[in-house]
């Protein structure tokens, strides 16, 4: 008996719990609304990892909430799923899941399906200034083009401040930033010089998404799957054709597997390479950011000549890729992408030995491997900080089980193993697309593929870590629900623990070296 | 220890020279299509691939809004359709304001403004100050405050949440000031067009100006509109007809 028919077979001893085998063959837990926390406790026990939760309306007031779960290594599946109805409510799992904290603010936002227990509900995605309680735009009878109530000018929100001492203040950064920042409020509480608390108050740029889509056909969607997070545009819309494939069980070719892989790391290089540009120019190191933004600007062009689009717009579709590439852009691939390397590595090396430029960034803003744990971090921040997750080995999709890329883990969790991760992730994605073109089998680059019924779960590797996607198609073949599940959601939760601790003038490296992208979590 | 002054002394200047009428180097614009005279029905089928509507049926041809073509690539390729790979974008609206002149011709101070944009934008924006673009070669600044800015360079379909933020910076920014909205989403919604969340471009909010099409314009096609902001540039046609 292996590992997972032990787990199952234990299971089904739980109470209030029924398992069963979804479409795909993965173990689905049906379980009684009370039942859910200690199931969820009973996975993250046995090593299973969150991804990401769902609701899904079914009548008016009628909800069918799923939590997927997933092994690290092995790409085992498990899913639990709950109904609950009007005024009923789940019990929380943040409490011991804490990865699912913001994915129940966001669900008792939008939904309001209600999880006792919790301690914080309300005023997340729809903040209250904006918003009158009992609105809960994700329902099916909301109207998406009915404009806000208050049209965005109410006045009476206050932060709430939780430090009480002599001359403590509460500094808010934003909503607006000065130069470049992405729009999104920062709250730190200090009593002088260093930072005791953060508060993130996100949703500033909730564009609703994953409402405007409803009973779009996919294709349209697909504008909207790739434009929400520009800068990881390819990751998301590769998950999204995904999903469209899994649902209409359709298989790609070789090629377009292969190439795939080509434009995910491609923008993995530059997405990086964006990172560590902004990292250098935060601590003021002007010749560094120049250097940085050369490079960004040269993998830009190589992406925009051989691709057609400079952030890889329009070109996953579902069924393989919108466009083949010429053999001219695989020679020019094969002969720039070691030569930017060479540039890149001299990059890297001049930044690691700046000690004025180190010294603002080694043991600044460090996330230890247990609060990386607790919160569930995704991507180069949590494998910074001790966590081997990289769904391209747990979960190969595209050709990465033929490609497989090798997991960079430091153990320090601060800027400076930020910083290494990122660099080592540039060579390791150049390596990558460098041995894919190597041995490039002909074909077409894309097959068929029909919007049919039915509902699946897609996920990614973005540039910023796992991304889950999940569809609901009707017989029309439009979409009923969508569900983007963000690296970006996932790590702006764990912020805070890197900033607590810090003094004000490292608050914008640190920043800087997480390389979020607030408009991924805001959606 | 890194020498950096001696690194980029040994580097040199990397910045292009650029005149306009210039080729663009390659990849430096995801380029767009353009008018083109043809008979009725394969215009219309050459409309079908547009999912926002940029390509349009007008008689002799097919005529393009650039203020709604978003690059999505799927009318490319095809044998009647050109795409020229260019960047100057940039359009005065008809009820905009003159050009800035004067003294701001070599001084300008821009204040960019994040409404709801999803990475691309910013993306850009940022590199306009990349050493191949170097905006200060044109007098032109980033300036974090709108108390010092003459431009205020929006960015995003403006959601709900930001419209009173990008309003205050509007109102705290000293006459004369103009307002130049950057990509589809801030001209009129974009993709995200106008919803509960999203008012569907700043000129919902502000008074626009110039707008630069794009999605995202490249950094050129952003010079090119700030430059048109002081009258440097000239204005391109926000559509096109065969």
């Amino acid at each position: 008996m292996n590992r997972f028919e032990m787990l199952q077979k234990e299971a089904d001893t739980l109470p209030g719990v029924e398992v069963k085998h979804d479409s795909q063959g993965r173990l689905l837990f049906t379980a009684a609304p009370q039942a859910v926390a200690e199931l969820a406790v009973w996975l993250s026990e046995r090593a299973f990892e969150f991804a990401t939760l769902l609701v899904e309306e079914t009548a008016p007031g009628f909800h069918l909430v799923h939590y997927f779960f997933y092994t690290r290594e092995g790409g085992e599946w498990i899913t639990i799923e709950a109904r609950v109805g009007p005024g009923v409510g789940l019990p929380t799992i943040s409490d011991r899941v804490h990865a699912a904290d913001w994915h129940e603010r966001e669900t008792e936002d939008l939904f309001g399906v209600c999880f006792t227990g919790h301690p914080f509900l309300g005023d997340f995605v729809l903040h209250d200034e904006d918003w009158p309680e009992n609105i809960w735009p994700m329902r099916h009878d909301f109207d998406p083009r009915v404009p806000c109530p208050n049209g965005g000018l109410g006045e009476d929100w206050r932060p709430r401040r939780l430090l009480d001492e002599q001359g403590a203040l509460e500094l808010p950064v934003g909503p607006i930033w000065g130069d470049y920042g992405e729009s999104g409020l920062c709250l730190l509480e200090t009593p002088g010089e260093q930072i005791r608390l953060a508060h993130m108050r996100l949703f500033y740029k909730y564009r609703g998404i994953e409402k405007i889509a409803e009973g779009e056909p996919p294709d349209k969607a697909l504008l909207l799957a790739e434009r929400f997070s520009g800068n990881a545009a390819f990751a998301h819309a590769l998950a999204f054709c995904q999903v469209l494939e899994s649902i209409a069980d359709v298989e790609i070719s070789e090629r377009s597997r292969r190439l795939r892989v080509v434009c995910a790391e491609l923008e993995r290089m530059r997405y990086h390479m964006t990172v560590i540009a902004d990292l250098a120019g935060s601590t003021g190191l002007a010749v560094g950011k120049a250097m940085g933004q050369e490079l960004e600007e040269a993998l830009l062009r190589l992406t925009g000549a051989i691709m057609g689009h400079r952030y890889l717009f329009g070109l996953a579709v579902p069924g393989g890729l919108a466009r083949d590439l010429p053999d001219t852009a695989i020679v020019r691939l094969r002969t720039e992408i070691p030569s930017l390397m060479l540039r890149i590595q001299r990059f890297g090396r001049w930044l690691k030995v700046s000690s004025s430029f180190l010294d603002r960034i080694e043991e600044m803003g460090a996330l230890s491997t247990d609060d990386a744990k607790l919160y569930g971090v995704v991507g180069p921040v949590g494998r910074a900080a001790g966590r081997e997750v990289d769904l391209r080995r747990g979960l190969p999709y595209a050709a990465y089980d033929q490609f497989p890329p090798d997991i960079m883990v430091e153990q320090e969790g601060d800027g400076y193993a930020r910083l290494r991760v990122f660099l080592r992730e540039i060579e390791q994605s150049a390596r990558l697309i460098l041995a894919v073109l190597e041995h490039l089998p002909s074909g077409a680059v894309r097959t068929d593929c029909r919007a049919v019924a039915g509902s699946a779960l897609g996920w990614v590797e973005a540039p910023a870590g796992a991304a889950f996607h999940w569809l609901k198609l009707d017989g029309n073949g439009c979409i009923t629900r969508w569900r983007a599940g963000t690296p970006g959601f996932r790590n702006w939760h764990a912020f805070h623990r890197a900033v607590e601790g810090a003094s004000f003038q490292d608050f914008p490296i640190i920043l800087a070296s997480f390389g979020l992208s607030v408009a991924e979590n805001d959606r | 220890m890194a020498n950096w002054v001696l690194h980029s002394l040994i580097r040199g200047i990397r910045t292009e020279r650029y005149r306009e009428g210039d080729p663009l180097p390659s990849g430096s614009t995801p380029g767009r299509p353009q008018p083109r005279r043809m008979d009725e029905s394969a215009a219309s089928a050459l409309a079908e691939y547009c999912p926002t509507g940029a390509l349009r049926v007008q008689f002799p041809g097919i005529r393009v809004d650039f203020s709604r073509c978003i690059h999505c690539q799927r009318c490319r390729g095809h044998e009647r359709l050109e795409w020229r790979q260019d960047a100057t974008w940039a359009t005065h609206l008809e009820d905009a304001r003159k050009s800035l002149g004067g003294s701001f011709r070599r001084a300008l101070h821009v204040r960019y403004l994040d409404a709801g944009a999803c990475g691309g934008c910013m993306g850009e924006a940022r590199l306009i100050d990349a050493p191949q673009y170097n905006l200060h070669r044109y007098g032109i600044f980033i300036t974090p405050t709108p108390r010092d800015a003459d431009i205020l360079l929006v960015a995003g379909p403006v959601t709900e949440a930001l419209r009173r933020p990008l309003l205050d910076a509007y109102e705290a920014m000293p006459e004369p000031k103009r307002v130049v909205a950057m990509g589809v989403c801030a001209i009129n919604g974009g993709v995200f067009g106008k919803s509960f969340a999203s008012c569907g471009g700043a000129a919902e909010v502000v008074p626009v100006d110039i707008v630069i099409p794009g999605c995202p314009p490249p950094p050129r096609a952003l010079i090119e509109g700030l430059l048109l902001a002081v009258g440097r540039s000239h204005s391109a046609q926000a559509v096109e007809a065969p």
